[in-house]
């Protein structure tokens, strides 16, 4: 069974993002970028598929600039097979994101699509459910278990207050949550090989889409910042503001 | 041998953030135990780790010494005691099978040695002797297709663990000199190598050493590194530039991590009104320790690159050596000053990197004898 994963190039979490002072966007001079983390547990989870000898092929497919290369590489070295790097320096919105999947999808007619419930730059959480309905195949997002059973998979999806158990015939589309998995870290000499494997570019007109954006950014701004707190001097004085100033109790 | 900047980046960055997420919060934890838990050896092992400088042909990375290098910064930004069970492998341990090993030899240790299935040691340092190798005590008898080994070796790094030996003995006791010290590789459950209990360190805790004593222990003839006797010594000294630039690296590593824990604190800790790190007596400490973080992180990777060039770096390994630990000494030094009180309290990690950097001006050639190394070699030059 073939798998296709979709990863993204967005910025490493463990960066503190600052907004353009012109309010246009984030800046993205020099900043430290790396895969979506929710597109290391699809991967992670693909690679564990293939290791359970359900999935025989795992193609990464990657949308962005000739860096996004880098994840692409990251998810060979994870244990992808070949990759697909669609090459574009304008931006991509969800749908056209989706426009292009499904391009990839019709050309490598993949039994499984998982992709990252969203990515964690925009957090749009669109991508996955709108390749779905282009490629008329069945959803299951927010995965937390994922079963492929025979022709079908079953997914469990983390929903408010429980989880609900979908049963979906493939080919199908599965977007993942967090605790779907642990992602691995990749081996040195897996980085290195990663380097040998094959890797594929196209560009957006290859595949016939037009990025055009359907939707403007008005204005990006930082969250407002914290106000200090106050000391309260008694138990009394704590409740009576909870109770006539805060109006919480 | 990577040569390539995406691939290296990579690889650095899967490092940096194996260290930050694994590595980081387990510190404490393998200080108070003395031990780095099974789950994470394993996953050092997965990662690689212990093939950094051991040629892609027997299964490791083949790293250059300027990538080693950066590996290494990486690795000092963690506790020492991580770096430990893997450095022997990728230094001493190996280095000496590789360079005069013969095939055979090559073939049979090097691939285990590359994935961390046998922990290497390397058994110079007898009680008697240090750094003067040459009045090593320790002899080695042939007897038939056997040589006799009997002597005490002491602070063997990874000693408790290894299952790997590279041991310098005597085998012609006419010759006082280094050319009468021959290299055996000894396999760790031979009978008459006996194991010392671990030693009681200052720091560094989780990794070990203890002494290791041969009380008749016979050895195979054929494991005598390259075939014959006499090369062992030369052996030792061809491997000593790419330790001490290994750890100058490591130095640079803790280095930055200590400075990165001092600046986090200072921020946050206020006194007077302010956060101490604006009281300009407090930017001076950060200030001088930037700077000499940053001129040794400069001269790691000058002497890397010219190693890998070919040119001898003997000279400017020591120099690297000899700056790059005692800058980690000023550093620690400053990291437990900007912490004030809390500098010398255990729940914080520069009071234990405190006492770990403490080794780093001592193993690998001392400052001292570092800095007679320099010396000679530019006398030496200048005749």
């Amino acid at each position: 069974m073939k798998v296709l994963v979709a990863v993204k190039r967005v910025i490493d979490y463990n960066v503190k993002v600052r907004v353009k002072p012109d309010n246009t966007g984030v800046d993205l001079a020099n900043v430290k970028m790396a895969m979506n983390p929710f597109c290391e547990i699809a991967v992670e989870e693909a690679v564990r598929l293939k290791e359970k000898g359900v999935a025989t092929e795992i193609v990464v497919v990657s949308i962005g600039p000739k860096a996004a290369q880098e994840q692409i590489r990251t998810a060979l070295a994870l244990g992808a097979d070949r990759g697909i790097h669609i090459e574009t320096d304008e931006e991509v919105q969800s749908l056209q994101a989706a426009k292009l999947l499904k391009a990839v999808v019709d050309k490598e007619e993949p039994k499984l699509v998982i992709l990252g419930k969203q990515s964690i730059d925009t957090d749009n959480n669109q991508t996955g459910q709108m390749l779905a309905a282009l490629a008329g195949m069945p959803q299951g997002t927010f995965a937390s278990e994922v079963v492929v059973d025979g022709d079908k998979v079953n997914v469990t999806r983390e929903v408010d207050g429980g989880l609900v158990t979908v049963q979906l015939n493939l080919p199908a589309v599965v977007t993942t949550d967090l605790r779907l998995n642990e992602p691995r870290y990749a081996s040195l000499p897996n980085i290195m090989k990663a380097k040998k494997k094959p890797l594929d570019t196209q560009s957006p007109a290859d595949l016939g889409v037009d990025l055009t954006p359907r939707l403007t950014t008005l204005k990006v701004e930082a969250p407002q910042t914290r106000k200090a707190g106050i000391k309260v001097g008694s138990v009394e004085e704590l409740v009576d503001k909870l109770k006539n100033e805060a109006k919480v109790i | 041998m990577i040569r390539d900047e995406e691939t290296l980046n990579q690889l650095l960055d899967t490092l940096r953030r194996f260290v930050r997420e694994r590595l980081v919060p387990s510190e404490q934890h393998v200080a108070e135990e003395d031990r780095i838990p099974d789950d994470i050896l394993q996953e050092m092992k997965a990662m690689g780790l212990f093939g950094l400088s051991i040629p892609e042909a027997y299964g490791g990375l083949g790293l250059t010494m300027e990538e080693e290098a950066l590996v290494a910064m990486e690795i000092g930004r963690t506790s020492p005691a991580f770096r430990s069970i893997f450095g022997t492998n990728n230094g001493i341990g190996s280095q000496g099978i590789l360079i005069d090993g013969t095939e055979a030899q090559k073939q049979k240790y090097i691939p285990r040695l590359a994935t961390g299935e046998l922990i290497s040691s390397f058994c110079l340092t007898e009680p008697d002797v240090g750094s003067d190798a040459g009045s090593l005590r320790t002899t080695a008898i042939r007897d038939g297709d056997h040589y006799v080994l009997n002597g005490t070796k002491r602070y063997i790094t990874n000693g408790p663990e290894a299952g790997l030996f590279t041991v310098m003995a005597r085998t012609d006791p006419d010759n006082k000199g280094a050319g009468g010290i021959s290299a055996f590789i000894v396999e760790g459950d031979t009978p008459g190598l006996i194991r010392g209990k671990p030693d009681h360190k200052m720091g560094q805790k989780g990794a070990h050493t203890c002494d290791i004593i041969f009380d008749n222990c016979r050895v195979p003839a054929e494991n005598i590194i390259g075939g014959r006797e006499g090369v062992g010594f030369k052996t030792a000294m061809k491997v000593l530039d790419r330790g001490r630039l290994h750890i100058s690296a490591v130095c640079v590593g803790v280095a930055e991590r200590l400075l990165a824990d001092a600046l986090h604190f200072a921020m946050e800790r206020v006194q007077f009104g302010k956060p101490v790190a604006e009281h300009q007596l407090i930017q001076a400490l950060l200030a001088d320790s930037k700077a000499e973080s940053y001129a040794g992180r400069c001269m790691v990777l000058d002497a890397a690159r010219q190693k890998d060039e070919g040119v001898n770096v003997s000279t400017l390994a020591s120099c690297t050596k000899l700056f790059c630990s005692e800058m980690v000494g000023r550093v620690a030094d400053r990291a437990v000053q900007i912490h004030g009180g809390a500098g010398y309290m255990a729940e914080y990690a520069v009071e234990r990197f405190y006492r770990d950097v403490r080794l780093f001006r001592i193993y690998e050639g001392t400052s001292q004898i570092q800095q007679l190394v320099i010396a000679r070699n530019m006398i030496r030059e200048a005749q």
